[in-house]
C-alpha cells in the first residue's frame, strides 16, 4: 500500500511540475511587451546564449560536415556516384543534423547555464528580493532568457548548416577531388528551399522553444540548495536532450513521412 | 554594453547571411525564375520514374519543367504536362521528346530536340514524336528474345 501511495505521489508531483511549467510559460508568453526595458535585457541574453555559443556551433558544424563528406565519399565511390556526396551532406545537415545537434549542444552549453543561473538566483533569494521591491521576476529574469533562446536556436542551426556544407565541400571537393560543378549542382537540384531548408529551421524553432522552456523552468522550480541546483542542471540537459530527440522523430514523420 | 550590441548585431546578421546561403547556394532557389511559361503536352508509353518538377531540357540546357503527369484514359498512355519558358518560342511542331536519365542511376528528365517544320508549338499543343524511358527489364527481355531466336 505504501508503494502504491509513493507511485501516486510521484505521478502527482510530476503532473504538478508540468502544470507549474505551463503557468510560467503562460506568464512569459502573454506578458505585456515593454520594449524600453526588455530590449537591453534581451540583447544581453542573446549575447550570452547565442553569440557565446557560436564557437562550439561553428566548430562542431565544420567537423560534422567534414565527417559526412568523408563517410559519404568512401561509401559512394564504390558505386561510382561520388558526385552525390553533395546532396547527401546537404540533405542530412539541413533536414536533420543541424537542428538536432545544435539543439543538443545548445542544451549543454546554454540551457544548463540558464538553469544554474536562475537556480542560484533563487537560492540566494534574489528572486524573492525582486518580488519584494515590486519587480516581477518572471518578466525581468525569465522572459528575456526564454525569448533569447527561442530566437537564437534557428540562427545557430542555419549557421551550423552552412558551415557543415562548406566543411563537406572542403573534404569532398578540395581533398578527395570530386568535381566541383556536379557536387554543387547535385546539391542544388535535390535540396528544396521550402521543403528542406524551411522545414529544418522550423524544427530548430520548436527545439529552441522546448529547450529554453525546460531550462528556465528547471531553474525557477529547483530546490534552492547547492544540491538542488546541481540536480536541476542535470535534469535540464537530460530532459531537453530526450525531448529534442523524441520531438525530432515526430516532426520528421509529420514533415517528410507519407502519413 | 556597446560590444554586446555589436556582437549581437553581427550574430543576427550572420544568421541572415546563413539563411541566404542556404537559399541561394545550397537549395539553388532561383529568385529570377518568375519568367512566364506556356504549357505543352506529350504522351509517353512509359515514363519510368519521371516525376513532377523534373527538368525539361534541350541540348542539356533547362527550358522548362514537368508540372503534372496523369494517365490518358483513352489512349492508355501517360500524359505529361510541361511548362516551357516563354523565351523558348522556337519548338517546332515536329519536335521530339525523349525521357533520359542523368548518369547510370540518376534522376529522369525530358530531352527535347527541334525538328525542321516552320510552325512552332503553342500553348496546349502536343509533342507527337516521343520516346519512352529506358526500362531495364524491357531491355533484358528484348535481349533474351533475340538470343532465343538466333
Amino acid at each position: 500500500m505504501n508503494q502504491l501511495a509513493q507511485l501516486g505521489r510521484g505521478a502527482l508531483g510530476k503532473l504538478a511540475a508540468f502544470g507549474r511549467s505551463g503557468i510560467i510559460l503562460g506568464h512569459v508568453l502573454v506578458a505585456k511587451p515593454q520594449p524600453r526595458t526588455m530590449l537591453p535585457l534581451l540583447l544581453q541574453q542573446i549575447y550570452f546564449v547565442g553569440v557565446l555559443s557560436l564557437i562550439i556551433i561553428v566548430v562542431s558544424g565544420l567537423f560534422i560536415g567534414m565527417v559526412l563528406g568523408l563517410q559519404g565519399y568512401t561509401i559512394l565511390v564504390d558505386y561510382g556516384s561520388e558526385q552525390a556526396v553533395g546532396q547527401m551532406v546537404a540533405l542530412s545537415l539541413v533536414r536533420e543534423l543541424a537542428p538536432v545537434v545544435t539543439a543538443l549542444l545548445f542544451a549543454g552549453r546554454a540551457g544548463s547555464a540558464l538553469t544554474a543561473e536562475i537556480g542560484l538566483m533563487k537560492a540566494t533569494e534574489q528572486l524573492s528580493s525582486l518580488e519584494m521591491i515590486g519587480v516581477d521576476p518572471l518578466r525581468r529574469i525569465i522572459a528575456p532568457r526564454f525569448w533569447a533562446g527561442f530566437y537564437c536556436l534557428p540562427v545557430l542551426a542555419a549557421i551550423f548548416s552552412v558551415v557543415g556544407v562548406y566543411g563537406g565541400a572542403l573534404v569532398g571537393v578540395d581533398w578527395l577531388g570530386i568535381y566541383e560543378g556536379s557536387f554543387w549542382a547535385n546539391m542544388q537540384h535535390s535540396v528544396d528551399f521550402f521543403d528542406d531548408v524551411l522545414n529544418g529551421l522550423f524544427k530548430a524553432v520548436v527545439f529552441g522553444f522546448v529547450v529554453t522552456w525546460i531550462a528556465v523552468f528547471q531553474g525557477y522550480d529547483c530546490i534552492p540548495t547547492s544540491e538542488g541546483i546541481s540536480q536541476a542542471t542535470t535534469r535540464t540537459v537530460v530532459l531537453s536532450s530526450l525531448a529534442v530527440l523524441a520531438l525530432d522523430f515526430v516532426l520528421t514523420a509529420l514533415m517528410f513521412g507519407d502519413f | 554594453m556597446r560590444i554586446t550590441e555589436i556582437s549581437v548585431g553581427a550574430f543576427l546578421l550572420a544568421g541572415i547571411i546563413a539563411l541566404l546561403v542556404l537559399a541561394l547556394n545550397v537549395s539553388g532557389l532561383n529568385l529570377s525564375n518568375a519568367e512566364g511559361t506556356y504549357t505543352v503536352y506529350a504522351r509517353f508509353e512509359n515514363i519510368g520514374g519521371l516525376t513532377a518538377r523534373s527538368k525539361v531540357t534541350m541540348s542539356g540546357v533547362q527550358i522548362g519543367r514537368v508540372s503534372n503527369i496523369e494517365l490518358d484514359e483513352k489512349m492508355l498512355m501517360a500524359r505529361v504536362e510541361m511548362q516551357i519558358f516563354n523565351s523558348v518560342d522556337y519548338l517546332t511542331t515536329d519536335s521530339s521528346a525523349m525521357i533520359l536519365t542523368a548518369g547510370l542511376l540518376g534522376e529522369k528528365y525530358i530531352g527535347v530536340s527541334v525538328g525542321a517544320e516552320d510552325d512552332v508549338l503553342k500553348d496546349g499543343d502536343y509533342i507527337r514524336d516521343t520516346q519512352s524511358a529506358l526500362v531495364l527489364e524491357d531491355l533484358v527481355g528484348k535481349f533474351l528474345l533475340n538470343k532465343a531466336s538466333e
